[in-house]
């Protein structure tokens, strides 16, 4: 076990945990920050995606003892009331059915469109595509983002 | 108890004050429907514990505070179906709801409350929908003889809109808020009228998912995120399918960081501790001996076995119309084709997992199920205890597909429990998750078309051999009364240890394709248009029936009908000015009709599937978002279990085991969807799944179209044919 000083949605956070444990079950089960799902364990379904300096990054599979000083953002940091325009554009596509990988995909939308302000549809789809939802909401996903850029680009 | 016959209503409403003083209704709805009033007996019953309620009881709880805020309970497990939406939406529609006023909260299992909390088979809306408008039609009246009482005008007069009463006469106006207090003394009326469905404002537009404003900002909603102060975590090493728990070496497991103990019940091994992580990585250090079967099984033995069953003598007969050995003896065409599938785990994104807490007085739960009484009751029957002493708190499921209406996870989670005396949180790893069983079961069907030199389908036979499938045939199905001599049988292979249960359109999920394909094929034998060839059929039906007809024939008629009309079937051309390779498919399910058609188009040499056109008759759409999204995401599902869905198996092991060699359709592959419905003022049927069993066939026979390649097994990748074109 190791002490460790997370820096996370714009706030410090220390974490007790061994070298090893996946940021994702820090998050989780240390922090309380549980908007990270946990889907698969081996970076294959993006449920557990959150921003590391920015960039997209799968959780489930970065060692708490990698970050140092890199910093964190989860779903509950994007904006903690929604007004995220990606949180905003998911609600008013209505993408959820189950809901549960949404967190996921919002995080992967988000990076692209910082990335990427005007992404076309080949690039949206490039990038969705590494994200699973079981309950096929892809139409909606790929019109959400579309809906996202226009109130990003503004 | 004592009872009041001659009071009876009043007893099934039971208003109380609430803090701050507003209305709280909790409505027995089936006294609201009951037409005769309940008799001494069955008011005995419904108010007794749940074992005697079912069939009777049915309640649902609404209530109203002075600033005018409706909390609408809602009873059914939610797993992505959109029920915790679309059931305070029939409410709401019925009390002439604000509905920016109204809050929506997951009811817990309530058996003396509520009847069929279950998430499943397509059935809340049906089974609800008359249970749902009753209670807010119930409540709205109550509000309006209020408001009368107030005023001193007569009740005919007032009117309802938005949350408000009005009386037109005078102008006067009052918010259900400012009513509530005085609406609970009111009398429960004994016969609401319901509303006039040219009247629905909600019922029918488009509403977004109560739930979005949480998902969004990754609230704790899921049965994974349910944390508690002191909890313990828990996971489980379960044996292969057949195998036997010989010797568990937990040394290392034991001693490593935060791991609280290593019991074992059954032929499970349970890992317990402080954290995921740990108890995972404990997990992995459990040096166990497992006991083989006899015979274990691999995918090669299910093929085998297949070949055996389809030749059976011993086959079931599911239903038998007219002389099928005359019919084929005297055609003039006969056609024959076997259609395979394999096993499929359910793999909803959250997996598995449940919160129990074993205490001396009772048990407490919390987590993902479809069934939460069963739940219950299967805790209760371990313990030994009564069910009243088993509380079930539902959250929000990540999916589920048939895979959570079992309680094994739960009862593991009791079991966990029990053993280390602390609450705990059963876990399954992704791994577990799809090698953990209740899959779609394996199936294999033959069919037999015989036709006369007119090309009329003058006899039918469909053989379904399955693996731990029960009956894998639907025999009253179309082509049931429109064939004289058919003949539907199946043989069950029940022995294996593999588990199987319901997946999304159970036994339809596959048999519709298999079934739409083969008619795709017979209908080219007999030299006909593929919806022609249906349409006939129908109208055979029509005019001279065969035996029992459970489907209704007209229903299918303008599905199929409004898709070839849609899709521009038969006529629309492509780019390069030759028609489009088009695929029809039609499928009875869930009481829903569904037809699709699929379109595909060659692109660099190859098909590429270009668009899915999709016409369901599922009678009233409570919300348009949610419905559509269903349809949609049925037609993604469909197609990506049809085109990928594999688990194979070796000694009784699945060669899957996560999401790098189990594929499931991603966004890119996802071809363009439109959705239909039939607007007809039916009563609502299903939609979770009827629109799932077409897709596959509607894919299939557009491929054949454009390529000449038929695909009769799944998954189509791992078809010679799909291989060829792919």
């Amino acid at each position: 076990m190791a002490v460790y000083n997370l820096q996370i949605n714009g706030r410090r956070y220390q974490a007790d945990v061994e070298p090893d444990t996946p940021i994702l079950w820090v998050l989780r089960d240390h922090l309380g920050l549980v908007g990270t799902k946990y889907g698969c364990g081996i970076a294959q379904c993006g449920a557990c995606t959150i921003h590391l300096n920015g960039e997209a990054t799968r959780s489930c599979v970065l060692p708490v003892s990698a970050i140092g000083t890199q910093k964190i953002t989860t779903i509950e940091g994007l904006s903690a009331t929604g007004t995220h325009p990606v949180q905003q554009a998911w609600n008013e596509v209505d993408v959820p059915q189950c809901g549960y990988c949404q967190a996921g995909q919002i995080m992967t939308a988000a990076a692209l469109l910082k990335r990427n302000p005007k992404p076309t549809t080949a690039e949206i789809d490039a990038t969705m595509t590494g994200n699973l939802c079981r309950c096929g909401t892809y139409h909606r996903i790929r019109e959400a983002v579309k809906v996202a850029a226009t109130k990003t680009a503004k | 108890m004592t009872t009041q016959p001659t009071n009876s209503r009043r007893n099934f409403l039971k208003v109380a004050a609430v803090t701050g003083g507003g209305l709280v209704l909790g409505f027995n709805w089936l006294e609201a429907e009951a037409a005769e009033p309940l008799t001494v007996e069955m008011m005995a019953a419904t108010n007794a514990p749940a074992a005697t309620t079912a069939g009777l009881g049915f309640n649902s709880y609404l209530s109203i505070d002075p600033q005018g805020i409706i909390t609408i309970l809602s009873p059914n497990p939610e797993v992505g179906q959109g029920i915790k939406t679309a059931f305070p939406i029939i409410v709401a529609e019925e009390l002439d709801a604000d509905w920016t006023k109204v809050v929506v909260e997951q009811a817990p299992l309530d058996t003396k409350k509520f009847e069929r909390q279950v998430a499943g088979g397509s059935g809340s809306i049906p089974h609800s929908w008359k249970r749902l408008r009753t209670a807010g039609a119930t409540a709205r009246q109550m509000l309006i003889e209020a408001a009368a009482k107030r005023w001193s005008v007569p009740a005919t007069e007032i009117t309802t809109e938005k949350g408000f009463v009005l009386h037109s006469a005078t102008g006067k106006k009052l918010s259900y808020g400012e009513l509530a207090t005085e609406a609970a003394q009111i009398p429960v009326p004994t016969d609401v009228k319901l509303k006039d469905q040219k009247d629905f404002k909600l019922i029918g537009s488009t509403i977004k998912n109560v739930d979005n404003p949480k998902i969004i900002t990754g609230k704790p909603l899921f049965g994974l995120d349910f944390y508690r102060e002191g909890m313990l975590f828990a996971m489980l090493q379960r044996p292969a399918f057949g195998y036997k728990l010989k010797s568990v070496d937990s040394k290392v497991a034991k001693a490593m960081s935060g791991i609280v103990d290593v019991v074992t019940f059954g032929n499970n091994v349970a890992v317990v501790g402080k954290s995921t992580w740990q108890v995972k990585k404990a997990k992995d250090a459990l040096k166990i001996e497992w006991e083989k079967p006899a015979v274990s099984e691999s995918t090669a033995d299910h093929n085998r076995l297949f070949k055996e069953l389809l030749d059976s003598k011993e086959a079931t007969v599911r239903r038998k119309d007219g002389d099928v050995d005359a019919a084929f003896k005297s055609a003039a065409k006969v056609v024959t084709a076997e259609y395979q599938c394999p096993f499929l785990p359910h793999n909803p994104l959250e997996p598995m997992n449940f919160f129990a807490h074993v205490r001396p007085d009772g048990v407490e739960l919390v987590g993902p199920t479809q069934t939460p009484e069963l739940a219950r009751n299967e805790t209760a029957k371990l313990l030994g205890i009564s069910p009243d002493n088993v509380t079930v708190q539902l959250t929000r499921m990540g999916g589920g597909f048939g895979r959570r209406l079992k309680a094994d996870y739960v009862i593991e989670a009791v079991q966990v429990s029990k053993l280390v005396n602390a609450p705990v949180k059963l876990i399954w790893t992704r791994e577990d998750d799809m090698t953990g069983g209740s899959y779609r079961p394996a199936v294999r069907y033959r069919f037999e078309a015989a036709l006369d030199a007119q090309g009329n389908m003058i006899g039918y036979k469909l053989r379904g051999v399955g693996m731990n499938a029960g009956n894998p045939t639907r025999e009253d199905n179309f082509p049931a009364g429109a064939v004289d001599n058919l003949l539907v049988d199946s043989v069950d292979y029940n022995k294996t240890p593999i588990t199987t249960g319901p997946w999304r359109a159970p036994i339809t999920n596959f048999l519709a394709f298999a079934e739409q394909s083969f008619f795709d094929e017979v209908a080219l034998a007999a030299g006909k248009d593929p919806v022609q060839f249906r349409l006939e059929l129908l109208d055979k039906a029509k005019q001279k029936p065969v035996g029992a007809v459970k489907y209704d024939l007209d229903r299918m008629k303008i599905v199929i009908q409004t898709a070839a009309e849609k899709a521009g079937w038969g006529t629309k051309k492509g780019a390069d000015g030759k028609l489009l390779a088009q695929g029809f498919s039609v499928y009875f399910s869930h009481r829903s009709y569904v037809a699709q058609i699929g379109e595909v188009v060659i692109q660099k040499g190859k098909p590429v599937l270009q668009k899915v056109y999709s016409v369901a008759d599922c009678g009233v759409v409570v919300n348009q978002s949610g419905a559509r999204q269903q349809v949609t995401g049925c037609i993604v599902d469909g197609i990506g279990h049809a085109m990928y869905g594999n688990l194979t198996f070796k000694d009784g092991v699945p060669d899957q085991k996560n999401f790098n060699d189990y594929r499931l359709i991603r966004l890119h592959e996802i071809p363009q969807v439109e959705v239909h419905f039939i607007d007809n003022g039916i009563e609502p049927t299903g939609l979770g799944e009827p629109s799932l069993p077409p897709a596959a066939a509607a894919v299939a026979n557009a491929i054949f179209k454009a390529t000449g390649k038929r695909l009769r097994n799944q998954p189509f990748v791992e078809e010679e044919a799909f291989k060829g074109i792919s």
